[in-house]
């Protein structure tokens, strides 16, 4: 028997092809909605619904890093979204401290003595913080001033939590079902910890005007968007491309064998729990990067916004996108995000049967909810598995 | 010839069933042990308590030169401080392709981030084609795992286990469902590999340790009941009762 050539080793791009499809597609996809948005000129499609696919963008890179926790290296985590909602969280208090700030020195300064710093700041607290009946700056916000600082803030602390959570979790072996009831638990605390009024970020009442940008304020809505829609389009784009690359190799290779085998993965000398920790916060960062794009284009966050039906969605997602395969997540993220938003908020018409009127805003749930069955039962590898029997012909 | 790995008065018990009972056993490098026994000896529980993967009510698990205990080494540990394993059912990655699965088993360093910027080497494939021809699957390396064969799987994992290139092979009925020409293959893989190297088989098949030709330790309720050459344990009056006779 004679040995086979040795292969030269492949670049990245030339073994994926399916990433660079990916990335022709996206970006195709951005040229489009450019062309066609009202900042540019054309103005087919409105102001919200450049911000509505921004937002998606964000969510199918929340879902691209699900995929690999869940898909790729078998931890089905149900708390993804808490970091996403951090990540929020910290890019909204700069911009609303910020235009809050702005807006206090420009009413100020009509006044006959210039205000002191500490006027300043007590007239800012008042302004963010009266709906909660506070007139305190709570020490949370000590580094509000500071763009580069929140931005800090968007990775570090989702990081840590993800870090601190995972080492809790995965040190004592907690794995399956008993570590996704952990993972809603730590994001439906978290929700109920922001819920309080005296947590320093009001309450339910969220933090709002997100989508007003300090320092941008003669730019309209319209040009705003794009940029977001953009650096989301950007980031998707980067994201896929790190956790393809993540997932292609040697280290995808031991990930996969965690999912389907970890005790035996032990076996062969490799320490499970440190490569789950690095999937874990990993994704969690990415996902909080994605959270910090998604709510300045939504203009407001909520503690709502990371209970825990919101991870269950983005579990969800993926199946239905097909979980393994990074283009599964981005399509299921994008078409089951659309499809809600085009049912709840009024796109599909209520059908009169004459004694029972189906309102979609109630019955799109349910409708979501026997996809989600259809799809388990009849395609097990969901709708990315459909392009796979169209690609790889047996 | 140096002691590897020494159990001394190990004990452990399952829901009040003492599977190895005050059980010491002691093996030396290079060197190939069988170790036989009716089922419920505790043959796999011992391969389970050196691996890490059970931990001992009590006794002492000690390795290598330095003396070592085992005891309080996490699977992986142990498997990076020199001892490979082969299940009974072979357990081989089935989603991934022959390749993947014996690149993951190459000797090279473990941590996440050295993986992460691992880069493959024409000497690494040189070794992983080497492998595949000593197991009869240069052919396969691209099939994924799952496709195989019975006897195939096996192989593979005996393939892992030397890409692990560890100093102690523990191997859990290797010929299982192999026909006799492979067993044949499977009996030289291991005694080459014991010229350098401590392997312990356990095996039900005589003929298979007929051929192995080496030291054989009869296992019994938990602890050794006679240790020595093939001859001399199969003519022990309380072997044939217990294991031989049945």
């Amino acid at each position: 028997m004679s040995k086979p050539e040795i292969a030269p080793r492949k670049r990245f791009l030339a073994e994926n092809p399916s990433v660079l499809w990916f990335l022709g597609c996206l970006a195709l996809f951005t040229l489009g909605v450019t062309v066609l948005s009202e900042g540019f000129g054309l103005a087919i499609l409105s102001t919200s619904m450049v911000k509505i696919l921004g937002m998606t963008l964000c969510l199918c890179l929340i879902a691209v890093a699900m995929d690999v926790v869940w898909g790729y290296c078998g931890i089905l985590s149900l708390g993804h979204f808490a970091f996403f909602g951090l990540g929020g969280y910290a890019v909204g208090m700069w911009l609303m401290y910020a235009r809050t700030e702005g807006i206090v020195i420009s009413s100020l300064s009509g006044a006959p003595i210039p205000p002191t710093q500490g006027e300043i700041e007590n007239a800012i607290a008042t302004q963010i913080f009266g709906v909660v009946g506070s007139n305190e700056l709570p020490w949370l916000w000590g580094f509000a001033h500071s763009l580069t600082l929140q931005l800090m803030m968007v990775v570090l602390v989702p990081g840590l939590l993800a870090l601190v959570f995972g080492w809790l979790a995965f040190r004592s072996r907690v794995t399956g079902v008993y570590l996704s009831i952990l993972t809603q638990a730590m994001t439906l605390a978290l929700s109920l910890y922001l819920f309080q009024n005296d947590t320093g970020l009001r309450g339910n009442n969220g933090l709002s005007g997100l989508q007003n940008i300090p320092g941008l304020d003669h730019l309209p809505q319209s040009t705003l968007s794009l940029w977001f829609f953009w650096a989301s389009a950007l980031a998707l784009g980067l994201g896929y491309l790190l956790f393809a690359w993540l997932v292609s190799g040697k280290f995808g290779s031991v990930i996969r064998a965690i999912r389907d085998n970890e005790a035996r993965v032990r076996f062969l000398g490799y320490d499970v729990e440190s490569y789950k920790l690095v999937i874990f916060t990993l994704t969690a960062v990415v996902s909080a990067i994605a959270g910090a794009l998604y709510y300045p284009q939504a203009g407001i966050i909520n503690p709502a916004e990371i209970a825990p039906i919101a991870s269950i969605y983005l579990a969800v997602w993926v199946a239905i996108g097909g979980r393994g395969r990074l283009y599964g997540a981005v399509i299921g993220a994008a078409v089951v995000s659309l499809a809600s938003s085009w049912f709840t908020g009024g796109g599909a018409l209520n059908i009169n049967l004459g004694i029972y009127t189906i309102n979609w805003t109630d019955w799109w749930l349910v409708l979501l909810g026997l996809g989600f069955v259809a799809v388990t039962l009849f395609f097990p590898r969901g709708i990315g598995g459909l392009f796979d029997m169209i690609v790889r012909k047996p | 010839m140096t002691t590897l790995l020494e159990v001394s008065g190990v004990s452990v018990t399952f829901d009040g069933f003492r599977a190895i009972n005050n059980l010491s056993i002691q093996v030396a490098e290079p060197e190939l042990r069988a170790v036989i026994g009716p089922n419920g000896a505790g043959k796999t529980t011992f391969m389970d308590i050196v691996t890490g993967k059970t931990r001992p009510d009590e006794g002492r698990v000690i390795w290598g030169e330095k003396n070592v205990s085992l005891l309080g080494m996490t699977e992986s540990q142990i498997a990076r401080a020199g001892i490979g394993r082969k299940f009974q059912k072979p357990t081989v990655f089935e989603a991934q392709t022959v390749r993947e699965n014996l690149a993951m088993a190459l000797k090279n360093k473990r941590g996440p981030f050295d993986v992460l910027f691992y880069r493959r080497s024409s000497r690494g494939a040189a070794r992983i084609a080497e492998l595949a021809e000593e197991i009869g699957l240069l052919n396969d390396l691209p099939r994924r795992a799952g496709e195989l064969s019975h006897g195939q799987k096996q192989w593979l994992e005996i393939g892992m286990l030397l890409a692990q290139d560890p100093r102690l092979l523990l191997v859990d009925e290797p010929a299982a469902g192999m026909t006799p020409a492979e067993r044949e293959h499977t009996t030289d893989i291991l005694k080459r590999a014991a010229e350098t190297r401590a392997v312990v088989v356990i095996e039900h098949d005589m003929e298979f340790i007929r051929r192995l030709g080496c030291k054989v330790t009869v296992l019994h309720e938990g602890s050794v009941l006679a240790e020595g050459s093939l001859d001399h344990v199969t003519q022990n009056q309380q072997v044939i009762d217990v294991y031989l006779g049945r």
